[in-house]
């Protein structure tokens, strides 16, 4: 390919790395809500539906009081999903003016996706006791479907600036745009999407198990904490060691598509065949220096075979490769935790299947704790190791994040200011999440209660 | 054509934030000057219980607005959004206050924290559609050239057109929320609420009016070929009519039919976009393939969008998501959960279902393979789900 002649002249920016620190920080902050966008509602409609069929009230207080975490959470991820849109064009308005006419598709599409389940959002949450129990749980079904077109969407777009296609370069200019072939004739988009959408099932399910895992250590375990504990936790025990059988998915399609983002995350300077894998340690000089060298274990995840050659990092000038350690540390913590989430998964599946019950061990209890924080954590490092992992292209292998990057001024004010009003965001959102939870607990009818507060969604 | 076909989508979804969004805005200012004591609450609340169902699904318009004209006008949208950074950016921080303290309200329990909720998002809704505007001034006075962060980065949007239109997307927007709230009220039957809004709305339409008028003297002075692209064809048109449809609202609003005056004033307000001859699209359109494809999709996307919105317009119109609605109680009869059937069909199911995931996914490597691969896992996780029934679990304990 002849090299890109960006659709705005390329301006330097001094401050390239706070752009690409700022927009690292809004996904951060936006991915977690993306995840209970996914998988939340999915909870809710089950309790929901629970309910139809039983008519326990116990499964209407839960729905009801879940519900209302529906409603602080996604207008939360409202806000920061539109920060991010604003930064395609504040951050990187030369990667949107060159491809905006390939992958824009993606996010007009996901527009529509994003309106569908606002809209039904408003009406499960605002319908309670307003509509019919049948027509009310109707009015979820859309949100669920919706929280995985608007991920097909989005990823459609990231795994099309990781693999790139539908156009060709002629001269420099982005010409034959093909971009229903781009976003979606994409043989990476697959396995990137169902390793998230799993991922998003992960996430919510260990948090929001851990928050009554939480409430066990400390006493509160009735039938109606028991029930909001073992639902997600089921969900997210069943889904992690799913999630180790698609990160082998993942990875392979890396190995084939992206060598270089592959050698990075083992550190492989030299193009080895029967290559080795390092756990742990620290790349410099060309090696990976105090890890934990498995002979030809690289080569049999990679490509399935003892000794199949993967390419090094040697085979690119330096300036194109991406920052080893970073990528290495974010992958190895992502497989390192994902790891150990589906050992706790295990371990609940055979108590279930053996002893027939919960586990009775304080330990479990304890680590369903930790688990939600730590999948939040290993989701984001799968994110670092995709987007680092892809550096220093924007485009992959077609333009550099550097000619993406706006001209304007100010970038660190900018970068300065969302940290401040993003620490500021997690307060009010930790607090709204404490207040909810500490809401007296009205089980006796699963109704409204008493005095209807003038929020709907409050009951 | 196909190259304008997008601008229409374009103008129509900017028409339609304006109206149904800018709605919302003015709702949160009124959230400001809502006035003392219990009375004030009163304002506040309601003003609050019109917008909730709603505001998010308006608010999408906005991102409708940018992604169509992204992936239509790349080299407009990458000018745009680089010179005119820091009025996005603000609107961005705007749009973050609002979001927030919409989600923070839920959790108030004392009148001072929904006092000091309250103020933000008020502060939010006049900063949002101020900056906004200001934006959409820089570009019809034409102080965006084409080019990455071309223009300056402050005489781009702190300019006399800018802040006019900043002005007159808040002043409207206070209009149009006073005029639905009027109508809100109405159906929700509150006399005192209803005489309230009306107060507002005829008073937020003079000075929407006046700012209009006004607002020609500074287009004279600082856009020229704007102030005169106003009295020239369809911006000519579109003039007149937001005069007379701005008169009629007022006329309706004294006259207490709320209803009617709702759809006026909309219209009045409706018409701005289509006022700006200078807000054309400057720089390349995308490829045709991209064009017609893009068109597709909005088209397809407004089948299921419009009667979905529909929906969600009709129940809160009709009061049923009001606070004082009848509920709907629901009949719970009481059943018992069907035992889990059979002898343990459903783990024979799951684990088939693994089996077949690890095979067609981890070990094969064909696309197709891939695919049924992970339709398997995907059915072994439900079938697992439900085989080890979470709910009787909890029970059991």
């Amino acid at each position: 390919m002849s090299p890109l002649a960006a659709a705005l002249a390329p301006v330097h920016q001094k401050y390239l790395l706070q752009a690409r620190q700022m927009q690292a920080l809004s996904f951060t902050v936006h991915i977690p809500l993306v995840a209970f966008g996914i998988a939340f509602p999915v909870m809710v409609l089950f309790v929901e539906w629970l309910h139809m069929r039983t008519g326990d009230p116990l499964y209407r207080t839960l729905a009801r009081r879940w519900t209302r975490l529906v409603v602080a959470l996604f207008a939360v991820g409202v806000i920061t999903g539109t920060i991010l849109s604003f930064e395609m064009g504040l951050l990187w308005p030369n990667f949107t003016a060159t491809f905006g006419g390939v992958f824009g598709l993606g996010f007009a599409i996901e527009g529509f996706s994003f309106f569908l389940e606002a809209i039904f959002i408003g009406i499960y949450v605002y319908g309670w006791d307003r509509l019919s129990p049948r027509a009310h749980f109707l009015s979820g079904i859309p949100i669920v479907i919706t929280g995985f077109t608007g991920s097909l969407m989005v990823i459609s777009v990231n795994a099309w600036m990781n693999h790139p296609g539908g156009f060709r370069l002629r001269g420099g200019k982005v010409v034959d745009i093909n971009p229903l072939k781009a976003l979606f004739g994409n043989s990476y988009l697959w396995s990137e999407l169902i390793h998230m959408y799993i991922a998003g099932y992960m996430v919510v399910g260990f948090l929001v198990a851990g928050a009554y895992a939480f409430g066990r250590l400390r006493g509160r375990w009735g039938r109606y904490e028991r029930t909001a504990m073992v639902i997600p936790l089921t969900i997210a025990c069943v889904a992690a060691p799913v999630q180790v059988l698609v990160g082998d998915w993942v990875a392979r399609d890396v190995a084939v598509d992206q060598p270089i983002k592959l050698a990075a995350i083992e550190g492989l300077y030299k193009t080895t065949n029967g290559a080795p894998e390092h756990v742990l340690g620290w790349y410099t000089d060309g090696q990976v220096k105090y890890g934990i060298k498995i002979p030809h274990l690289l080569s049999l995840l990679a490509f399935h075979s003892y000794n199949a050659k993967v390419q090094g990092l040697d085979t690119v000038p330096a300036s194109q490769r991406p920052p080893v350690n970073v990528v290495r540390f974010a992958f190895q913590t992502m497989v390192g935790i994902g790891t150990l989430l589906a050992l706790l998964g295990l371990i609940y599946l055979v108590v279930r299947i053996r002893r027939r019950r919960l586990p009775t061990s304080a330990w479990f209890y304890r680590a369903v704790v930790l688990a939600g924080p730590a999948a939040t954590v290993a989701l984001v490092a799968g994110w670092v190791t995709t987007e680092v992992g892809r550096q220093p292209w924007v485009v992959y292998k077609v333009m550099p994040t550097a000619d993406a990057v706006t001209g304007a001024g100010g970038i660190p004010v900018g970068y300065a200011t969302l940290v401040v009003t993003y620490i500021a965001l997690g307060f009010a959102v930790a607090w709204i999440l404490r207040r909810l939870a500490r809401a007296p607990l009205d089980l006796a009818s699963g109704g409204p209660p008493p005095h209807p507060s003038s929020d709907p969604a409050t009951a | 054509m196909l190259q304008t076909l997008p601008l229409v989508f374009v103008l129509a979804g900017l028409v339609l934030y304006v109206v149904l969004a800018g709605a919302d805005f003015g709702a949160g200012l009124w959230l400001l000057l809502g006035g003392r004591g219990e009375r004030g609450a009163s304002v506040r609340e309601h003003a609050h219980d019109s917008m909730a169902p709603v505001w998010e699904a308006n608010h999408v318009w906005l991102i409708f607005v940018l992604t169509v004209t992204w992936t239509a006008y790349p080299t407009f949208f990458g000018s745009v959004a680089s010179t005119l950074a820091v009025p996005f950016f603000i609107a961005a921080l705007g749009i973050i206050l609002r979001g927030a303290s919409y989600a923070l309200r839920a959790g108030t329990t004392s009148p001072r924290e929904l006092r000091t909720v309250d103020t933000a998002f008020a502060i939010a809704s006049l900063v949002t559609p101020f900056a906004l505007g200001t934006v959409v001034g820089g570009i019809a006075s034409q102080r965006v050239p084409i080019g990455n962060a071309a223009g300056h980065l402050f005489s781009s949007w702190l300019n006399p057109t800018s802040i006019l239109i900043g002005t007159l997307a808040v002043v409207s927007s206070a209009y149009l929320a006073a005029v639905y709230l009027a109508a809100d009220a109405t159906r929700v039957g509150d006399r005192e609420l209803e005489e309230a809004f009306r107060a507002r709305a005829l008073g937020a339409g003079v000075v929407a009016g006046a700012a209009a008028l006004g607002g020609l003297i500074v287009l004279h002075g600082d856009a020229h070929s704007l102030f005169h692209g106003l009295f020239r064809g369809a911006a000519l048109g579109a003039l007149i009519a937001s005069g007379l449809a701005g008169t009629a609202t007022l006329a309706l609003v004294s006259r207490r039919h709320f209803e009617a005056a709702r759809y006026s004033a909309a219209l009045a307000v409706a018409s701005y976009p289509t006022l700006l001859p200078g807000l054309s699209v400057d720089g390349a359109a995308a490829p045709h393939d991209t064009l017609v494809t893009l068109v597709v999709a909005v088209l397809a996307g407004g089948a299921l969008l419009f009667p979905s919105l529909g929906l969600l317009f009709s129940l809160t119109l009709r009061g049923r998501f009001d606070p004082n609605a009848e509920p709907h109680t629901p009949p719970t009869p009481a059943q018992v959960l069907r035992a889990t059937t059979g002898p343990r069909f459903g783990a024979r199911l799951a684990v088939a279902f693994l089996i077949a995931g690890v095979g067609l996914l981890n070990a094969a490597s064909a696309p197709w393979a891939h695919a049924i691969g992970v339709v398997s896992l995907f059915g072994f996780m439900i079938t697992a789900f439900l085989e080890i029934a979470p709910q009787a679990l909890a029970g059991d304990s």
